[in-house]
């Protein structure tokens, strides 16, 4: 390599110029591109400027140009949407015809349903029930088999739709257990007995004196919705309270505050809200979450033939 | 380094910062190496061609063309092997193999895929034949680009770029072959009612083969391709590459001047070397990074050196150890001792453990599969009975192209029950049967009771097994929850 250190000097084993520049002894070779590399630059500016006047991409004070072929992600958005509602028609239009008790349950328009049930219950029925439709104080846990008015699917569909003590809607499901204490109708020494004899029926607490005396109060007050042994029933809401499931809470103090002041939860009522399709999803996907009761009309047998494997899990 | 020189020093006598290609003019060559050259065109082409339309049964469920990328539906066909996307491990296993095989290949045999199986170029090499027989050799060629644009000038350049055309529209085509079933898609394709994509695509590829094979050639080996650069760094002594034996070709002597008394080497400077090579460069400047190792400049040497009764060799496959041996005296080494070395051992060991050890995996997969996870909200559910009920995502893979009846059971878990979310509390029973659709994935959302004992978590097991007398099953370990003190 040459060592000369004139401007414009060539190397003697290429022909071509030098840069003019060497670190440690290594110089640079002014080596030309490719011509079509230039030409694929020129193209990129080409692109650029005809992606900028095709669609939105020049930033100005308070928006961006919109572009001439006018596509927006928001218009995409759109056509999406409507593309999928297209694709659904037929599902929709099933369950519209289809009374919700009709529906079979091994049918794909029944899992359609369930989805779509999914879906509708995270926009409306979270912010009571939970994401998880387990429910918290007040507010049922629609997971389990304890159902105040019913667990089949027609039921559960009749509650959605016209709600739990809704003003305005005839249909609504309605209850009101008294105020006992508050109204007057038992004392708090009476109260007190007859939590003791619900949490006697409950498996919570040992027979006691208390107790005693709390069944005689149950029998002639509580009795007549709740049932001789306190179990409850559907035709009127009341709940089973021999069971471990509370929706306010089985504790003393919590039963002692029930049965003073009574409590009136409410659910609003979907009719109109939603519509009739939706609801029937709704109806369909809370039925699923492991408590749905089968219909009594149901046209399908829903019990599939197990029963002779049964047993096999005491294999170990 | 030489390469630019050579490539782009020709270039710098217009001047400036941009060289324009020069023309290359290869010229038609005979030989071993080109032999070799036809056969592995002919046989790649053929693989490429051929492959989409090999038919291969597999049942009524599942498509019957041997080779095909379903990518609607997520599956990947090869003959009597099937992949599912959650087995994409041995895409990655293939991958690991291509990795480990080009550095076998590498240091065995150098360059040896771009000098031969590269698409690039053996479509190239498919283009200056076409070239060839449309324009003529290498000096009709070089008198056809002097002559001034005539009719028979427009003629042959139409005609040859038609030609070039033809061959990528060919190319684009055929890709598309490997992603639907053949025979059907051809008739669409004619009928002019394939998918949108599918035109798209042959689109594509025809355009990038007419331009990469038709234009840019050598361009994309030299400017454009990572390969060499990494290939380069792969390289040892003691690789093949192809060689000019400066010490037994220098200094060149045209005819005449073999008749003096000077010291001449074998080297008749006639050029052939340069003539044939198809990326434009002189051998005997030495090792370069245009040279893809195709070895047409060995055929033509060799040709030559049998001409004027010299030994065959000039230009050769050797490794730089060998030349330095050469040069100091010392006679040729072997080429097997070159391919079979502790280095090439290596790397093909390795390369054979990744290929036996996912041939192992196939035989060993099972075509059902079983995979539950526990539903987490909420944990679990206090039920009025007393009971408690958990509930699991249950996927099963059937990866049969039949239909299978499955059961899920339970085990570790007394006294629990399932069902699942089409059937209800009242249907629970100690195991599920299930039918699962050919090739495909059943997912369940099951309950399982079981009595409230205790407050720990408890371990448990579901166990798949299929019912059809093919014994297969499966087993995954879960959790069973349970409410703490209330
Ligand atoms: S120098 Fe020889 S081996 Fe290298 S590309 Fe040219 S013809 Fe092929
Ligand atoms: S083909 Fe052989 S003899 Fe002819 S110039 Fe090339 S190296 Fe020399």
């Amino acid at each position: 390599m040459s060592t000369d250190h004139e401007d414009k000097q060539i190397d003697a084993a290429t022909g071509t110029e030098f840069k003019g520049h060497e670190w440690d002894g290594i110089q640079e070779l002014n080596t030309p591109l490719p011509r079509w590399w230039l030409w694929t630059f020129y193209a990129t500016i080409i692109f650029a400027i005809g992606y900028c006047i095709a669609y939105p991409a020049i930033p100005l004070l308070d928006r961006a140009t919109a572009g001439v072929l006018n596509w927006s992600s928001r218009g995409q958005l759109e056509k999406d949407v409507a593309a999928a509602e297209a694709e659904r028609a037929s599902v929709t239009e099933e369950l519209a015809r289809i009374p919700i008790e009709r529906l079979d349950p091994e049918s794909p328009l029944m899992r359609a349903a369930i989805a779509g049930g999914a879906a509708a219950f995270r926009v409306n029925c979270v912010q009571c029930h939970g994401s998880g439709a387990a429910g918290s104080k007040g507010y049922p846990n629609l997971n389990d088999d304890e159902w105040l008015w019913g667990g089949d699917l027609s039921a559960i569909h009749y509650t959605i739709a016209h709600g739990i003590r809704q003003p305005g809607d005839e249909d609504t499901r309605m209850s009101l257990m008294p105020a006992f204490g508050r109204d007057g109708m038992l004392s708090s020494e009476e109260i007190e007995d007859v939590v003791s004899y619900v949490r006697v029926i409950s498996h919570q607490e040992q027979p006691s004196q208390s107790a005693q005396r709390g069944a005689t109060i149950f029998a002639n007050n509580c009795a007549a919705c709740h049932g001789a042994n306190g179990t409850g029933s559907r035709a009127f809401g009341a709940p089973n309270l021999t069971d471990p499931i509370w929706l306010y809470g089985g504790d003393r103090a919590t039963l002692n505050e029930t049965v003073t002041n009574s409590r009136r939860g409410m659910m609003p009522a979907w009719d109109g809200r939603l519509d009739p399709v939706t609801i029937k999803m709704l109806a369909a996907y809370v039925h699923s979450l492991g408590g749905g009761e089968q219909s009594a009309n149901v046209g399908d047998p829903v019990t599939s033939p197990d029963a002779p494997v049964a047993g096999e899990t005491e294999a170990e | 380094m030489s390469t630019h020189s050579d490539r782009t020093g020709k270039a710098q006598k217009g001047g400036g910062l941009y060289a324009r290609r020069a023309d290359i003019f290869p010229r038609a060559v005979d030989g071993f190496y080109r032999r070799l050259k036809w056969a592995i065109m002919g046989v790649t082409l053929a693989i490429y061609y051929i492959t989409p339309w090999l038919r291969w049964d597999r049942g009524p469920y599942a498509p019957d063309q041997a080779v095909l990328v379903d990518l609607a539906n997520r599956r990947f066909y090869f003959f009597s092997i099937e992949i599912w996307p959650h087995e994409f491990y041995y895409v990655a296993g293939l991958l690991v193999m291509a990795g480990v095989g080009l550095f076998l290949l590498t240091s065995t045999v150098g360059r040896a895929w771009c000098g031969y199986a590269c698409p690039q170029t053996v479509w190239t090499d498919l283009y200056l034949h076409i070239e060839r027989f449309i324009d003529g050799d290498r000096n009709a060629q070089l008198r056809l680009k002097k002559a001034p644009l005539g009719p028979k000038k427009i003629f042959k350049r139409v005609t040859k770029h038609a030609a070039f055309l033809i061959v990528a529209v060919l190319t684009g085509g055929a890709w598309v072959f490997y992603f639907a079933d053949a025979p059907t898609l051809a008739r669409d394709l004619v009928a002019g009612d394939a998918a949108t994509v599918a035109y798209l695509t042959i689109g594509v590829l025809t355009f990038t083969t007419y331009w990469l094979g038709g234009w840019m050639r050598e361009q994309v080996c030299i400017y454009m391709c990572p390969w060499p650069r990494i290939q380069s760094a792969m390289l040892d002594e003691r690789s093949l590459i192809v060689t000019y034996k400066d010490w037994r070709g220098e200094p060149r002597s045209r005819g005449t001047k073999r008749q003096s008394d000077d010291p001449v080497g074998d080297c008749i400077d006639c050029n052939a070397c340069v003539a044939v090579c198809p990326t434009g460069i002189d051998i005997r400047e030495g090792p370069q990074i245009g040279c893809i190792t195709c070895a047409l400049c060995i055929d033509a040497c060799d040709e030559m050196m049998s001409k004027v009764d010299r030994p065959r060799g000039l230009i050769d496959y050797a490794t730089l150890e060998d030349c330095d041996a050469e040069r100091k005296g010392a006679a040729p080494v072997p080429v097997r001792r070159t391919i079979f070395r502790s280095r090439t051992f290596l790397y093909f060991g390795l390369w054979a453990a990744v290929g036996l050890g996912m041939l192992f995996m196939l035989g060993q997969r099972t075509r059902l599969d079983l995979s539950v996870g526990q539903e987490r909200n909420p944990l679990y559910v206090q039920l009025s009975g007393g009971e408690v009920r958990n509930a699991y995502t249950v996927k099963i893979r059937n990866m049969e192209t039949r239909p299978r009846p499955v059961r899920v059971s339970i085990e570790g878990l007394p006294g629990a029950v399932m069902w699942d979310s089409l059937g209800s509390d009242d249907s629970a029973a100690a195991a599920l049967e299930i039918e699962v659709g050919p090739d495909q994935v059943e997912r369940r959302r099951i309950y399982v009771r079981a009595p409230r004992q205790g407050e720990a978590p408890a371990e448990f097991r579901f166990r798949l097994t299929s019912l059809d007398g093919m014994p297969a099953e499966d087993i995954d370990s879960v959790r069973f929850d349970r409410p703490g003190e209330n």
